[in-house]
């Protein structure tokens, strides 16, 4: 061994022991990096894939709060039916896609199978409704209105339907108390789609996929609130999805309850009779076309006159809100939105926009006192006003002689404002502008809120439209090149419009100040804004945006928040000019007012009435009624397309509402037992210790209920207009 | 040199008693590499720990009884060591006389595991199923084989002071017998233990001091059998699917490339502590396939976080370091061929498998030594870890 050294190792050897060594301990040193990078470097990132992996949620879908009216009757609860369901993904595991089950179930429910089968078919753009515009993962209700029988049988025969599930669910209802259907101002709910999952995702109120959603109306605007959050329990499970544990559970909240301003009683009474409005106009011809008054649509709103709450809003035509519980027809949804219904989804009231008429006049005598026109001089009323050759008469070719601005408005006198707007078209320079042009016209109009939204808590507004000479400029800017085409000198009266606005249409002319200065012409206003205007005129001048919700109330009762009234302007004129109109628009319906005679009997010294009528001409069409009126606690627009005359068409219709809330009869006579609201419901509905809120029961309006009773006779001599019997 | 027990003390010394015996300076107790052995100890305890974390729940194997694992793994773990003292007792150098039995045997138990005795497990047919729910893999003694038959050839001569290194002859003989084991575990087709193999093979040759030729050629042969063996379609499509998986986790994540997926997720989720025992979502859960075998890593990575899975890794550098001493200390070319193979073989092993579950390896069925639940593959480690140790115990005093 002599060869060998002690260690036995050759200089070879010991050197490739040592390469060993090396490379085993870089091996470790490679696995220990890698292990660093995995778990310290990306750590949070396979930490939430781990998380992902192994918790399934399971929601529990909130209840949706009520819509209550100011005295706690529901506009809008819950009801709980048997919702028979179907789980696509189970059925698109079968090798018949379901076919057999879904027949089967046909069967049960008494449908058509092939409606079931539609009704479970996914939404795309090719698919006709019915189809499913939810989550497919979702089990997705079929009928809402099974029947405990069905519900047994599915439930007793689950073999026979697999994938199939019958449960109690809360459904959303609309009961419609007192007939008071509500329908444009409530809304309705439909399925959240994946834009607003996707959208709401990093909110504080995201989605869930079961999720309903608010599609218009309050149940839009208080969404939120209304939906609540729903109970989510997440269970860990393992990688055949059995449950493990259950990790962390958010308790539901149910959704909070709104309590609203409307009056359900008065809603009903408000809907009922602008039906009855627009029914009875429809058979009066219109002497202007000879045909008879179309009256395809209308809007009344009732308002709190020193807080803007609003009391009732009916637009017509309307619909059941009910269609769109549990997923709408296909026939439904085609009736809502056709032209032969003339859109129902729309709410009038708030979208709906017409010239103003002469319930504008008083934004006019308002223009008129800023640019120094004293209210109480005179000013002549002649029979008409003639402008550049043409002449512009006065309603019915009437003249009064030397009025002052308040009796201008009790005669709705045209030609007092034609001169006026007139004149101040003049001052401002006229054809040529001046550049510190007053524009006491257009600007005392924006001042009474017009051409902007009201802010009223409804979706969708519009602003209606003040046509000053911007408007003009850009309008003829869009418009020119069609107007330049169209137009011919000397041609149809269309193409010479058009020939002359081609021309032109950019320049405010003394013709559109006339017209402007009686609420006519390119005006467009919304029967909101001129109940805010006019509550403004009644309360001393305060614009409040118009509210329906008056309180939210969480589920327990405990908390309770109210939606203050709020204002987004003043009138532009002195204490001392409201008073003026105030006098002027109480003297429209005592005698020689345009609404005398649809008020007579009215007690003028207990409940004084002020009003404006208003007869609006749209080109093309018949003219719009309009009627604004106030006392000093409400306010009532009426308005209707294709009407007639504000005071012939909806005077009646007003005055039975305002009958009803105050408990008048025809003669005048005060029923306090009978009166719905005498005076503005200033408090909430009395909330219970466990959160709930009781009903009061509504009785469906009677109209009869105002007729005077020929026996009891004692009726008080009139105090304002005519005597009944001039009443339609 | 004595030759009754192999131990260089001197037999004129005084009798002295059993326990003076243990304790003496220069007693087998005292002589024992103790890092090494509490380390191995170590790994084994805590792979029964995270055994039965990752069957505590199966109890579609555990037939309802969580702990069946645990107990399993810790019998295993104490057959291990009676089989370590076993192969001490007897030492690597007597072994060197029952080489050619062992060779002998272990040829016909492979063989015996392609006839209708063999059971396939995961692709792999490489089980020799034996009966009341014990089954063999006869190839992870066949790496024992291995080691010792190459390291008798080639040291033989060296140690008998007949050459420097050994010749080209022997070298040839000895890369022959090992190819026969090899060639057969390959028709199994046990892929991963080929693999392991094959890195035995070139630790053995690069320890006994073969020329570099032999060295390189064996490299060259082994790059060029796996571009063969693919080209020639010899491997079944889970193979090849398990390296496509490996080339691209993403690939399919249901299927091949979710192994690979659930155990980077596992680990990855643990952090710097991990979620502790019991409490891994992964392992609980039951998404990482394999787990108490050839993923037992995972668990680790998940459940102890990088400081118990670094720990893991820690223990088998501690292992392979004290081995890399003993190659090192070892007066025989044989006990240094013996060490160096080992080493080899655990080395690759464990990168291979912690590789893997670290999405560095492609996927191979391979046990993490100590720490994986299997009786053939913690036998065969604690039988190496004896050949370490009879190595250690009987070189020569350094004073």
């Amino acid at each position: 061994m002599s060869n060998i050294p002690e260690t036995g190792r050759t200089p070879r050897v010991r050197i490739r022991l040592v390469v060993i060594q090396v490379l085993v301990f870089s091996l470790l040193l490679t696995l220990g990096g890698r292990l660093w990078y995995l778990q310290i470097r990306n750590g949070k990132e396979y930490t939430d894939e781990a998380k992902n992996n192994h918790v399934q949620q399971v929601v529990q879908p909130a209840v949706r709060g009520s819509i209550l009216d100011a005295r706690g009757v529901p506009l809008a609860d819950n009801e709980t039916r048997l919702v028979v369901s179907a789980s696509r993904t189970e059925l698109m595991k079968m090798k018949d896609k379901g076919k057999a089950v879904l027949t089967r179930l046909a069967g049960v429910l008494e449908m058509k199978p092939e409606d079931v089968i539609n009704k479970i078919r996914l939404c795309d753009s090719e698919t006709p409704k019915p189809c499913w515009n939810g989550s497919p993962y979702q089990p997705i209700p079929v009928t809402d209105e099974a029947t405990t029988q069905q519900a047994l049988t599915i439930r007793e025969a689950s073999e026979d339907f697999p994938g199939i599930t019958a449960e109690p669910t809360a459904v959303r209802r609309y009961p419609a108390p007192g007939k008071a259907r509500t329908a444009q101002v409530l809304g309705y709910l439909s399925p959240v789609t994946d834009q607003e999952i996707e959208k709401a995702k990093d909110t504080d109120s995201p989605f869930l996929r079961s999720d309903q959603v608010g599609r218009s109306g309050i149940e839009r605007t208080y969404d939120k609130e209304l939906r609540g959050k729903a109970g989510v329990t997440r269970y860990e499970v393992d990688n055949l999805g059995r449950v493990m544990g259950q990790t962390k559970s958010d308790p539901g909240i149910a959704g909070s309850t709104l309590v609203t301003s409307i009056d359900a009683r008065v809603q009903a009474v408000a809907e009922y009779e602008l039906a009855q409005a627009m029914k009875a106009v429809r058979q009066e011809t219109d002497k202007i076309t000879g045909r008879k008054y179309e009256a395809d649509a209308g809007a009344v709103v009732v308002m709190e006159t020193k807080t803007g709450r609003v009391v009732a809003m009916a637009s017509q035509p309307d619909y059941d809100p009910n269609a769109w519980v549990g997923g709408i027809s296909a026939s439904d949804y085609a009736a809502l939105t056709s032209k032969k219904s003339n859109y129902p989804l729309l709410n009038r009231a708030i979208q709906g926009q017409a010239p103003a008429g002469s319930i504008f006049k008083v934004v006019s005598a308002s223009a008129a006192v800023r640019a120094g026109h004293g209210f109480n001089d005179r000013y002549n009323c002649s029979s008409s006003y003639s402008l550049g050759g043409r002449s512009f008469a006065n309603f019915e070719s009437k003249g009064h002689g030397p009025i002052t601005l308040g009796e201008a408005l009790k005669f709705s006198c045209n030609t007092v404002f034609y001169a006026l707007g007139h004149q101040e078209w003049q001052r401002d320079g006229g054809l040529k502008p001046k550049k510190d042009a007053h524009d006491w016209f257009y600007r005392t109009a924006r001042d009474f809120g017009l051409g902007a939204e009201t802010r009223i808590d409804l979706p969708n507004e519009v602003t209606g439209r003040i046509p000053d000479r911007q408007w003009k400029q850009s309008f003829w800017e869009a418009n020119k090149d069609v107007w330049c085409k169209q137009g011919k000198k000397g041609g149809s009266y269309v193409e010479q419009i058009a020939y002359e606005s081609c021309l032109e249409g950019n320049q405010l002319k003394a013709y559109d100040s006339i017209n402007f200065a009686i609420g006519q012409g390119d005006v467009l206003v919304t029967p909101i804004q001129m109940a805010t205007a006019y509550a403004a005129i009644s309360n001393g001048g305060t614009l409040y945006n118009p509210t329906v919700g008056k309180a939210v109330i969480s589920p327990d009762g405990k908390r309770v928040r109210e939606i203050k009234p709020a204002p987004h302007g003043k009138l532009p004129v002195g204490p001392e000019t409201i008073r003026d109109l105030d006098k002027g628009l109480r003297s429209v319906v005592e005698p020689g007012g345009t609404a005398a005679w649809r008020f007579g009997g009215w007690p003028q010294d207990k409940i004084p009435m002020r009003a404006k009528t208003g007869t609006a001409q749209v080109y093309g069409k018949q003219t719009t009624s309009w009627l604004a009126t106030y006392t000093d606690d409400f306010t009532i627009v009426m308005t209707i397309s294709q009407g007639g005359t504000g005071s012939g068409a909806s005077g009646p219709a007003v005055r039975n509402i305002y009958d009803a809330m105050y408990g008048l009869d025809d003669a005048g006579n005060q029923d306090l037992k009978r009166a719905l609201l005498p005076k503005p419901q200033k408090t909430l509905p009395k909330i219970n210790p466990d959160g709930t809120i009781d009903a009061p029961a509504v009785k469906p309006y009677d109209p009869e209920a105002q007729k005077v009773d020929p026996e009891a006779g004692g009726a008080t001599p009139p105090l304002a207009g005519p005597p009944p019997v001039w009443r339609d | 040199m004595t030759t009754r027990t192999g131990f260089s003390v001197s037999r004129y010394a005084p009798d002295r008693g059993p326990v003076a015996k243990l304790t003496a300076r220069d007693s087998v107790l005292r002589r024992l590499d103790w890092p090494m052995l509490l380390s191995s100890l170590a790994l084994s305890l805590l792979g029964a720990l995270l055994v039965w974390s990752a069957t505590r729940g199966r109890t579609e194997l555990n037939n309802g009884d969580p702990y069946y694992f645990l107990f399993r793994h810790l019998l295993n773990t104490g057959i291990g060591l009676a089989l370590m003292v076993g192969t001490v007792w007897l030492g690597h150098r007597t072994l060197r006389g029952a080489v050619p039995i062992l060779y002998g045997v272990s040829i016909l138990l492979i063989l015996a595991v392609l006839t209708p005795l063999g059971a396939t497990i995961n692709g792999a047919h490489a089980w020799i199923v034996i009966g009341g729910g014990f089954s063999l893999q006869p190839s992870e003694f066949v790496k024992i084989t291995i080691i010792l038959v190459m390291a008798v050839l080639l040291a033989s001569k060296v140690d008998a002071g007949d050459q420097l290194h050994p010749d080209h002859m022997t070298v040839a003989k000895s890369l022959v017998l090992a190819a026969l084991p090899m060639g057969i575990v390959m028709l199994m087709p046990d892929l991963g233990s080929v693999m392991v193999m094959a890195v035995i093979v070139l630790g053995v040759l690069l320890a006994s001091g073969a020329s570099n030729r032999w060295v390189l050629g064996l490299i060259g042969a082994g790059v060029g059998g796996a571009v063969l063996v693919t080209a020639l379609g010899m491997l079944d499509e889970y193979q090849i699917n398990r390296f496509a998986a490996f080339a691209n986790p993403e690939l399919d994540p249901a299927g091949v490339g979710y192994n690979t997926n659930q155990a980077r997720i596992a680990i990855g989720s643990g952090g710097l502590y991990g979620a502790g025992l019991f409490k891994g979502h992964q392992t609980t859960g039951q998404f990482v396939p394999e787990q108490q075998t050839d993923f037992i890593f995972t668990v680790a990575g998940e459940e102890l976080g990088f400081i118990g899975a670094g720990f893991i890794l820690v223990l088998l550098g501690v292992v392979l370091w004290r081995a890399c001493r003993i190659a090192r200390e070892t007066t025989e070319l044989y006990g240094t061929v013996v060490a160096a193979g080992i080493i080899a073989w655990f080395a690759f092993q464990s990168f291979e498998n912690i590789g893997m579950t670290l999405g560095i390896m492609p996927v191979a069925g391979l046990p993490l030594p100590f720490v994986s639940y299997g009786g053939s593959s913690m036998f065969a480690v604690w039988i190496a870890i004896g050949l370490l140790q009879s190595i250690r115990v009987q070189r020569p005093m350094t004073a």
